[in-house]
Formats: structure tokens, C-alpha cells, sequence
């Protein structure tokens, strides 16, 4: 049990880093310039693809600083171009655009890349076991993805936290004309916050790329659950996110390696009463309800505390 | 000018009318071409369009070319009853597919229900891969017909072997969440409780069908079971992953499956170093030294650069085509008639046949580990440049495969 119990939530916390580099830049987008990104996982796709095409011409490392500069880039075009003409519209306009922008992106991808999976592999230098705890092995490349998360975490939180950059952003969201009448360009913070933020996300794709599996529908598949995250931790909170996120890692991987089900609780039904979807709710597992617990909880939040866990404003 | 549109036009309805006389078979291919199952679709698109190649360049079926309409359905049931709707529209008389029981037992309904509703324009489903038992059984159609073995065939043939193998005490079932899943977890508990009432079932689980993406958690279950061996139907990406994350996590036990070798399976065996502990059943392998096959999975490897994975597809179309010249027609209507007790010759060698009573292909089946390999003469193919392939280790034939049925067929 005890074995169970360490390694669960290893992985717990490892797959909780993974959502957190992912939401991160989502959660900068939205604290800082109000708008729900839904084309985030998409850069995230866009990450892990140019991930696998650079380092195929030129090697894991540069393609690891190259392609999240290039996803900034394409963040900060749609930015300049597209968010910046209908944010005079109003946010459902500025959803709707990321929200196209997203399904593009996805017909794009699978235009160029093809929509089977595409063979992007560990680098060989950190293809090894790290550690061993009760005879599983750690692969080193989970650690390396650990270590990077920790490390964006802090330096985002000491940006905007503790430095002038961070407090102009912070200004430009609720006072723009007074950051304009100071001398700074408010549409180039805007334009910068979102190229950080979507490189974050192609960060987050580069990185996970190799240990997922990299293919033309990974976007649809991880955005959803980036909602869980920065709903669960309150929108527009990092540290929330950060909480967040490794709630949601440890939740779900605790909840694949517990068996209970009502009948284990309570015993199995009469079998008079015969199969009917009652039998199936009776005997279904924790383990088999596990993908829904993230959404299930999102629900909850909402109902109960609809600013999430150290969120500040209830939109 | 007036002249040449009149040539033109004359041209054109010679042409349209030699086109027409040989019109092509159409055979709509509804199989997962994106998303999870898009790595084995993909393959079996391939073998497809291989197999037609190989019949156009003898002449087609009855002098008609035989044309492979891909067709996505993203494994998911109601989109591909939207494709085969499409497709019927288009004029396709002949749907296969394979990935996915729960898309077989909707597209065997779909041809059920099409079949009684337009009559004159009946459309038959070619079943290479999804097996569960039920599409032979409760709920079978005159049709469908199956040429993989049902998942219960498989898994007495697979305990079979197991109950002579003292060294298996703890097994750890693990399935995708389906129908066909859950037929295989159902099977191995009653079957293996029959044999070996002293193996402990140290794990049962189902998890979600080809969604998940990292197994660390599901394998550090297993290791904590205690399990030394596991048994899984888990195909495609559910198997790769599974598999890799044992890889990653170091997990040594013995692996009894129905998919190993799909897609990124071979690879991530030769990963965790398992030789000879991974056991696959099939209808046969690479290695099997049969010449014919053997030359066939030569040249299938030079044009298509993967290997024969489906020798069910081969026996599907060479009987398609047996059966059209047998009833001298493309009519769907008696093609089907000819097929119901055709005897064939199966690609592996050995005869196999479709049993009249519920369109089930028997034919021999093997088991075969995966490992290095010694005699490169005998056994020249490896899998997925590993230097490793597989081995025969047992081989049930026809006669051994022949489970009861409780088909109770509605003929037209």
C-alpha cells in the first residue's frame, strides 16, 4: 500500500507540473488582458509540432528555445492582428475568434503533419532512468519536465510580482489610458503579454511532445481540462494555477489506483433485480470514473466558490 | 469548330461507355484515420490498398477493378454510420472495417437495417477485426461476415497455453472500456477459473478507450498487485502506452495479449528488454514458414514499409474474389450466398472456412512470443527495426477453434 501511496503520487505530481506548465500561460493571458484564450492548447500543439520538426533538423536543445519563440511569435501576430481589431467588440468577440482560430490551427496541423502520430522521441541525453523508489523506475526526462515547470512557475511569479515589467502589466489591464499617458505602449504590453503566454504554452508542447504522444488532436484532448485548472484555482491566479494543478494531478492518478465502488461499499446488489443501469452505477469503479472526477470538480467549484480557490474576482 | 465538339462529344460517350462496363467494385474502408486508432488505420488502409493493387494487376474481380474508398470515422461509432451512409450514397456495395467493436456492432446493425429497407441495393460488411463475440452471436446478421476470430476464441486458445505454464500465479487483467474489453475480461476470469482455479486474478481493470496518454498510474497498480503476469486485448495507442510506461517504470512481468504487434508495440518490448515474455495471438505471423506468405510479407514490407499485420485482410479479399467468380457475379445478393460454408485455403497455410450459421471464419490460429532472432534463413523478418520478431510457439488448428454459437440467423 505504502508502495502505491509513493509512487501514485509522484506521478500525481509530475502529471500536475505538466498542467501547470500548460496553464500557466493561459493564466498569464487572462490576469493580464482579460481574455480567455481558447486557442491555448492549440499553441501547445503548435509547441510540440515545431518541437518535432526542429529537432529533427537540428536537435532537441535549440528546437526547446526555437520553437516556443516561434509559437510567441504566431501568439503575437494573431495578437496584433486578429485580438486587437475585435477587443473593441467585447469578449464574447475575442471567444469567438480564439475559439476559430483553434479548429485552423487543428486543420493546419493535420494538413502539414498528417493526423496519425508522429515519432518525436526522448532525447538520448536524458533517455535513462533517474531514480528507482520500490523497484519502478523514474525516467529522467520526467524530471527534466518537473524542473523546467518549477522553474517557469517562480520566474513568473518574480516578473510579476517584483519587477517593473510586471507592474506596468499589471497597470495596463486596469488603468490603459493612465499606462498611455505615462509613455508606454499599452497595445505592445498586450501584444507582448500574449506572445509570452502562448510561448509558454509552445514550451509546454515541446516538452511534452515526446513524453505524450504528439498528434493532430492532443489540443482537443488537453483544453478542456486546462479550463478545470485555472477555474479550480481561481481565473487569473498563477499560484491558484500552480494549486490547482497539482490537485488535478493527484486527484486523478490517485482516483486510477483506487478500485472502490458502491458495491465494494455496500455490498452487491440482489441479484433478483437483474442487469439494469443501475447494476452498472452499483459496480463502476473510482478508477473507471477517473477522467470525469476534473470536470465533475470544476462543477462543484462553480456552484460553491465560483472565484475558485484564491481567485479575487468571480468573472 | 462545330465538327470537333460533335467528335469530342462522340469521344466522350465512348469513353463514358467503355468506363461503365467495367465499372470498379467500390469498397468503403471505415476505419479511424485520425485521432488514437489512426496508427492502425492507417496500416490496414495500407494493406487495403495493397491487396487491391495485387488483385487489379491480375485482372480485378471479374474484369471490374477493385477500388479502396477511405473513409474517417474516428473510432467512433455514429460518425461512421454517417460515413457508410455516405458512402452507400456514393454507390458502395461493400463496407470493411475492423477498429473497434463498438463501430462493428453499429455498422452491422446499419447494413441490417439498409439491407431490409432497400432491396435491389443491399450492401454487404466485411468484418476483418472487431471481435466480439456478441456480432456472432446475439446479435448477428446474415450480412456480416467475420474473418478474425472472435475474442473468445481467442482467449480459450490463450488459456489453453496458459494452463500449461506453472509459473503463472497472479494475473492482472487490464482492457479498454468497451464492449469488446469487456468480453476479453469476462472471458479470462471465467476461462482461466476453469483451468487454473489456483491463479489468483490479482487486478481487473477497464480504462477509458484509447483517451489515456501517460499509464504510469495504471502500471505502478499493477506492480503494487504483485502480478507476474498480465493479460490485455488493448490494441493500437492503448497498447503502445501501455507498454511504453512499463518500459519507463521497469515493470518485468509476462504479457498474454491479442495486439503486441500494432503499432509502436515491438518497439516499446524490445524497450523494456521482455524477450520471449510477450505472447500474442493471430492468425499468423511473419516468420511462419509458409513460402507463398513468406514471399508475400517480402514484397508487402518493399511497398508499403510495414509489415503484414493483418493476413485476416488477405483471406478477406482472395475469398471475396473466390466468391464472386464462384456465384459469376458482383451482386452483393450472391456474393453473400457464396460465401456462406466456403472453404479456403488460408494465407498462413491450412484450411479454414465460413460457417454457415453465423458468417464466423475459422481457421488456424498462433501463438507466438517475441525475441531475437536466431536463424536469419528461417526467420528472416524482425519488426519495427528491432532485430527482434516472433515466434511460433503453439498452433491450434480449425478444428480446436470451433466454439458453439447462439446465432440465430434471419435469412433474406
Amino acid at each position: 500500500m505504502a508502495e502505491l501511496i509513493v509512487i501514485s503520487t509522484l506521478n500525481g505530481v509530475l502529471f500536475g507540473m505538466l498542467l501547470f506548465l500548460l496553464s500557466s500561460g493561459l493564466t498569464v493571458i487572462f490576469s493580464m488582458m482579460g481574455v480567455l484564450n481558447f486557442a491555448h492548447a492549440s499553441f501547445y500543439m503548435l509547441g510540440a509540432f515545431f518541437g518535432y520538426q526542429l529537432t529533427r533538423w537540428i536537435g532537441f536543445w535549440p528546437a526547446l528555445v526555437l520553437a516556443p519563440l516561434l509559437v510567441g511569435a504566431v501568439g503575437m501576430a494573431v495578437e496584433r492582428y486578429g485580438l486587437r481589431n475585435t477587443h473593441k467588440h467585447g469578449h464574447v468577440a475575442e471567444l469567438l475568434l480564439t475559439f476559430g482560430l483553434a479548429f485552423a490551427i487543428e486543420e493546419i496541423v493535420s494538413m502539414i503533419w498528417g493526423k496519425s502520430p508522429v515519432d518525436y522521441r526522448v532525447p538520448a541525453a536524458l533517455d535513462f532512468p533517474a531514480f528507482t523508489v520500490f523497484s519502478t523506475n523514474y525516467p529522467a526526462y520526467k524530471i527534466f519536465m518537473l524542473v523546467v515547470s518549477v522553474v517557469i512557475f517562480i520566474a513568473l511569479l518574480v516578473t510579476l510580482k517584483r519587477t517593473r515589467v510586471g507592474l506596468i502589466v499589471q497597470a495596463a489591464l486596469t488603468h490603459p489610458s493612465m499606462v498611455g499617458h505615462l509613455g508606454h505602449n499599452v497595445g505592445r504590453v498586450f501584444m507582448l503579454v500574449f506572445g509570452v503566454g502562448s510561448a509558454l504554452a509552445g514550451l509546454a508542447g515541446v516538452i511534452a511532445g515526446p513524453s505524450l504522444v504528439t498528434q493532430s488532436d492532443m489540443a482537443a484532448f488537453l483544453g478542456p481540462i486546462l479550463f478545470v485548472v485555472i477555474v479550480f484555482g481561481g481565473l487569473g491566479s498563477l499560484p491558484g494555477a500552480f494549486i490547482a494543478s497539482l490537485l488535478i494531478g493527484l486527484i486523478q492518478t490517485f482516483a486510477v489506483a483506487l478500485n472502490g465502488s458502491l458495491a465494494s461499499v455496500f455490498g452487491p446488489l440482489d441479484p433478483s433485480l437483474g442487469a439494469s443501469p443501475l447494476t452498472d452505477i452499483w459496480n463502476v469503479t473510482i478508477a473507471q470514473i477517473a477522467p470525469i472526477l476534473p470536470y465533475l470538480l470544476l462543477v462543484l467549484v462553480l456552484i460553491f466558490r465560483p472565484m475558485g480557490l484564491l481567485g479575487t474576482r468571480e468573472s | 469548330m462545330h465538327k470537333l465538339i460533335v467528335a469530342a462529344a462522340a469521344a466522350l460517350t465512348v469513353l463514358g461507355g467503355a468506363a461503365s462496363a467495367q465499372e470498379s467494385i467500390k469498397i468503403g474502408y471505415i476505419d479511424p484515420l485520425s485521432g488514437g486508432g489512426a496508427s492502425v488505420g492507417e496500416g490496414g488502409l495500407k494493406t487495403f490498398q495493397y491487396l487491391a493493387d495485387e488483385l487489379n494487376a491480375k485482372g480485378g474481380i471479374l474484369g471490374h477493378k477493385v477500388e479502396i474508398v477511405p473513409l474517417d470515422n474516428k473510432t467512433n461509432p455514429q460518425e461512421s454510420l454517417v460515413q457508410a451512409q455516405k458512402a452507400v450514397d456514393a454507390g458502395v456495395r461493400y463496407i470493411t472495417q475492423g477498429n473497434g467493436s463498438s463501430v462493428g456492432a453499429a455498422l452491422e446493425d446499419f447494413v441490417t437495417k439498409n439491407n431490409s429497407r432497400n432491396p435491389g441495393k443491399e450492401v454487404l460488411y466485411f468484418n476483418y477485426a472487431a471481435v466480439d463475440p456478441s456480432m456472432t452471436n446475439e446479435k448477428c446478421s446474415y450480412w456480416h461476415f467475420r474473418w478474425d476470430a472472435n475474442s473468445d476464441i481467442k482467449m480459450e486458445a490463450l488459456t489453453n497455453y496458459m494452463k500449461g505454464q506453472p509459473t503463472i500465479k497472479k494475473v492482472y487483467l487490464i482492457n479498454m472500456d468497451y464492449s469488446f474489453g469487456q468480453s476479453v475480461r469476462t472471458a479470462a476470469r471465467k476461462m482461466l477459473g476453469e483451468k487454473r482455479p489456483d491463479i489468483q486474478v490479482v487486478g481487473d481493470e477497464l480504462h477509458p478507450m484509447l483517451k489515456v496518454t501517460d499509464f504510469s498510474p495504471y502500471i505502478a497498480k499493477i506492480k503494487a498487485s504483485g502480478a507476474d503476469t498480465v493479460v490485455t486485448g488493448n490494441w493500437g495507442q492503448d497498447f503502445a502506452l501501455l507498454l511504453k510506461a512499463a518500459a519507463d517504470a521497469g515493470l518485468k512481468v509476462n504479457w498474454y495479449t491479442y495486439y503486441a504487434g500494432g503499432a509502436g508495440g515491438p518497439t516499446a518490448i524490445k524497450q523494456t528488454g521482455l524477450e520471449n515474455q510477450v505472447f500474442q495471438i493471430s492468425e499468423g505471423v511473419p516468420n511462419s514458414g509458409n513460402k507463398a506468405a513468406m514471399d508475400f510479407e517480402k514484397d508487402f514490407r518493399a511497398k508499403t514499409g510495414i509489415s503484414v499485420w493483418y493476413p485476416r485482410a488477405v483471406n478477406e479479399m482472395r475469398m471475396f474474389k473466390a466468391a464472386a467468380e464462384k456465384a459469376n457475379s458482383i451482386d452483393p445478393v450472391k456474393v453473400a450466398a457464396a460465401l456462406e460454408g466456403m472453404k479456403f485455403e488460408v494465407f498462413d497455410g491450412g484450411e479454414g472456412f465460413i460457417r454457415k450459421d453465423d458468417h464466423q471464419f475459422f481457421q488456424p490460429i498462433y501463438i507466438s512470443s517475441f525475441g531475437s532472432l536466431a536463424d536469419k534463413a528461417k526467420e528472416p523478418f524482425d519488426e519495427e527495426n528491432t532485430g527482434w520478431g516472433w515466434h511460433i510457439v503453439s498452433k491450434i488448428d480449425t478444428a480446436q477453434t470451433m466454439l458453439p454459437t447462439t446465432c440465430n440467423m434471419k435469412r433474406p
